[in-house]
């Protein structure tokens, strides 16, 4: 809804809750189902409104728990039956520099000063390990905003008597906790808050009247901002960029100016500003975010302005380059096609607003960054949420290489008239084993991030995942995939509950890069060789449908499984019977031990 | 602004807040008048109807407010400054 794509007008958010809340339950009907708690210091009922609708927006349903006014310690620390039936999924601790007693005055020195700032801390801290241990969820916990007055001036700041002082030296032990614990999540509140305008947001009479941290105005950012880092914990980010050259990458259109007349680089004002869009550009791709080009140009031409000119992206920093005169919309199709991804992964940027216009609406769920002057460009997408970072792996570093290498070996296809011949030429070898440690937080990552190859689209938190793989009742497998043009990385998973002599598959899923592989059948014959080590005979799995990944429906059958019933729903159960008599089904890629 | 152009745009707002189109105020109307007219309501109510009209509320003028009528002069009040 383009309402609640940023940048949105928080009065109309505030005022059309309602309204917009019965739209988007209309609009979709697949969501992803969370619980969150929030466990909050002051009066914030609207934030839970607004955030609310902006998971909406983003396919998650939020049920929740709202904790008793300002007993967000005891409500963590203390025995909660509540809380605990309520069982969530994400903690969401809503503080702010309200709670913070300023009572550090100039009579104390460093120690005493050291000690109190220790004191506050270890009280955070304790709620953190308690909801850790008991509920084992997600925690976003909101650092601390600058004061409404500063008694110290300037050195408010600096001196360790200011009140600013102390609340940054305690947002900095925040940040120490979230840089060594994986599942917790700083929500930048200071940040927030100095965006919307300290000014606007302290408000003593609402703070007054009814314990509201700040103006009833800024509580859509607060959410919005809370919205992106759940919504990217759960998958739901953006994936990659299409983007337009003329006026957008560079100033001025190439087929008219030339490489010479273009603006790109340090010799005109002109051309810095794209050369700083360009420099943004680059840093995104470091976090895994594909980009490429869609442009009404001849091939030839595009490639000539992108490599001669002095830009810093090249076309090696582009996974895919549509240049031609097909309407853009297709290009994005196209793109989505080859690259595996949803069309809804893209994010669209151009200085048209017609090419734009016509994108939004021949492309479903696209991501437009609605501007066209090339100084807005970068803020717009900052601010847009569409690539919130939660969890960072090192898979994420070169991944552009990783789409790369999958369209070299598209390109190899074409030199074999037989399907097999290619796939034994590509010389593939796979890793397969239970869920190590050290791929937690990538296995988390893709359960999460995978819709189409996905059978149960079960998600699954690191938490989730530490506990399957530490548990001997459950079979995990997770499997790499190498060929002669590279590493793919893990790219499927597999979790089975033993019950007696039966394991019930509750998630299978594989990544789209590597499909008509027989990944998968190596998958499958691995979870079986599995299961005959574990003196397992039956397999039970399930198809549950969903929008996205009508592409497994029949795979089940493809392995060989029995359908046991199907519900109006399209849901499906499978067996796998008598597997001492299963016979290895891949034979294309080697299993290394 | 007009007194009644006044009630016009606070009645848009009622409409918004609490998803009826057919809601209609006047100035004896209070909160227990309309249904979901709560205390967390109120606070949005109050600061929708300031960033429509653009003007600030006091501590003093909200804790006054009996009636929709209190709250129109109030606002009558701030636009004739």
């Amino acid at each position: 809804m383009k309402e609640l794509e940023h940048p949105y007008k928080s009065e109309y958010v505030i005022s059309k809750k309602k309204q917009i809340k019965r739209l988007l339950l209309e609009e979709k009907n697949n969501f992803t189902n969370i619980k969150i708690a929030i466990l909050a210091g002051s009066t914030v009922n609207e934030v839970k409104d607004c955030l609310d609708l902006f998971l909406l927006n983003n396919g998650i349903k939020a049920d929740f728990y709202m904790s008793e006014y300002n007993r967000f310690y005891e409500d963590a620390v203390f025995e909660n039956s509540e809380l605990e039936e309520f069982a969530p999924d994400i903690v969401y601790i809503f503080t702010s520099f309200r709670n913070i007693s300023n009572d550090v005055d100039m009579s104390m020195n460093e120690e005493e000063i050291n000690h109190r700032l220790i004191l506050e801390y270890d009280k955070y801290k304790n709620i953190w390990q308690n909801i850790s241990d008991k509920y084992k969820s997600i925690i976003i916990q909101n650092n601390f905003e600058y004061p409404n007055f500063r008694i110290l001036g300037n050195k408010d700041i600096s001196d360790s008597h200011g009140f600013s002082n102390y609340l940054m030296r305690l947002n900095e032990k925040f940040y120490e906790y979230a840089r060594n614990n994986s599942n917790f999540y700083i929500c930048d509140l200071n940040y927030i808050a100095a965006n919307f305008g300290l000014n606007k947001w302290h408000s003593e009479k609402l703070y007054a009247l009814y314990k509201i941290p700040c103006d009833v105005m800024a509580m859509p950012d607060i959410a919005f901002n809370v919205a992106n880092i759940i919504k990217s914990i759960y998958g739901k980010n953006k994936k990659a960029l299409a983007l337009d050259l003329d006026n957008t990458l560079w100033g001025g259109v190439i087929s008219e100016d030339g490489i010479d007349g273009i603006k790109i680089g340090p010799e005109t004002a002109e051309g810095e500003i794209y050369l700083s869009f360009q420099k943004y550009l680059k840093k995104i791709k470091d976090l895994g975010i594909i980009l490429n080009v869609v442009s009404k140009n001849d091939e030839s031409v595009a490639l000539n302005g992108i490599d001669n000119t002095d830009g810093v992206l090249k076309q090696d920093d582009f996974v895919s380059i549509k240049a031609n005169w097909d309407t853009k919309a297709d290009n994005i199709n196209a793109l989505s096609k080859e690259l595996n991804l949803g069309a809804d992964s893209f994010v669209f940027v151009d200085d048209n607003p017609m090419e734009r216009d016509i994108v939004a609406k021949n492309v479903n769920g696209v991501g437009i960054i609605d501007e066209s002057l090339p100084e807005r460009y970068i803020n717009a997408i900052d601010k847009s949420g569409y690539f919130e970072i939660t969890n960072f792996v090192k898979e994420d570093l070169d991944k552009s290489k990783k789409y790369k290498e999958n369209i070299n070996r598209e390109k190899e296809i074409s030199k074999f008239v037989d399907y097999k011949d290619y796939l034994m030429s590509l010389d593939m070898k796979a890793i397969v084993k239970p869920f190590e440690s050290k791929y937690y937080e990538r296995v988390s990552q893709l359960s999460n991030k995978s819709n189409q190859f996905n059978l149960t689209t079960k998600r699954y938190t690191i938490e989730n995942i530490k506990s399957i793989a530490e548990n001997d009742e459950y079979i995990t497998l997770y499997g790499k995939l190498l060929d002669k043009f590279g590493d793919n990385g893990i790219v499927s998973l597999a979790i089975g509950k033993i019950n007696d002599d039966e394991l019930d598959l509750e998630l299978f899923l594989m990544s789209c890069r590597v499909l008509k592989r027989d990944m998968e059948y190596l998958m499958l014959d691995e979870i079986v060789n599995a299961c005959k080590k574990r003196n397992i005979n039956r397999i039970v799995a399930r198809y549950l449908k969903t929008e996205k990944n009508a592409m497994v429906k029949n795979l089940l059958s493809d392995f060989g499984f029995d359908k046991l019933n199907e519900n109006e729903n399209g849901d499906s159960e499978w067996e796998l019977k008598d597997l001492v008599n299963y016979k290895a089904k891949c034979k294309c890629i080697k299993v290394e031990s | 602004m007009s007194r009644e152009e006044v009630i016009a745009k606070v009645t848009n707002v009622f409409r918004d807040i609490f998803d009826d189109n057919n809601l209609t105020i006047n100035d004896k109307t209070t909160a227990n008048d309309i249904e979901g007219w709560d205390s967390l309501t109120h606070i949005t109510l109050i600061s929708t109807i300031a960033e429509e009209f653009g003007i600030n509320f006091d501590m003093s003028d909200v804790v006054k407010f009996e009636n929709v009528g209190d709250m129109i002069d109030s606002i009558m009040g701030k636009l004739c400054k």
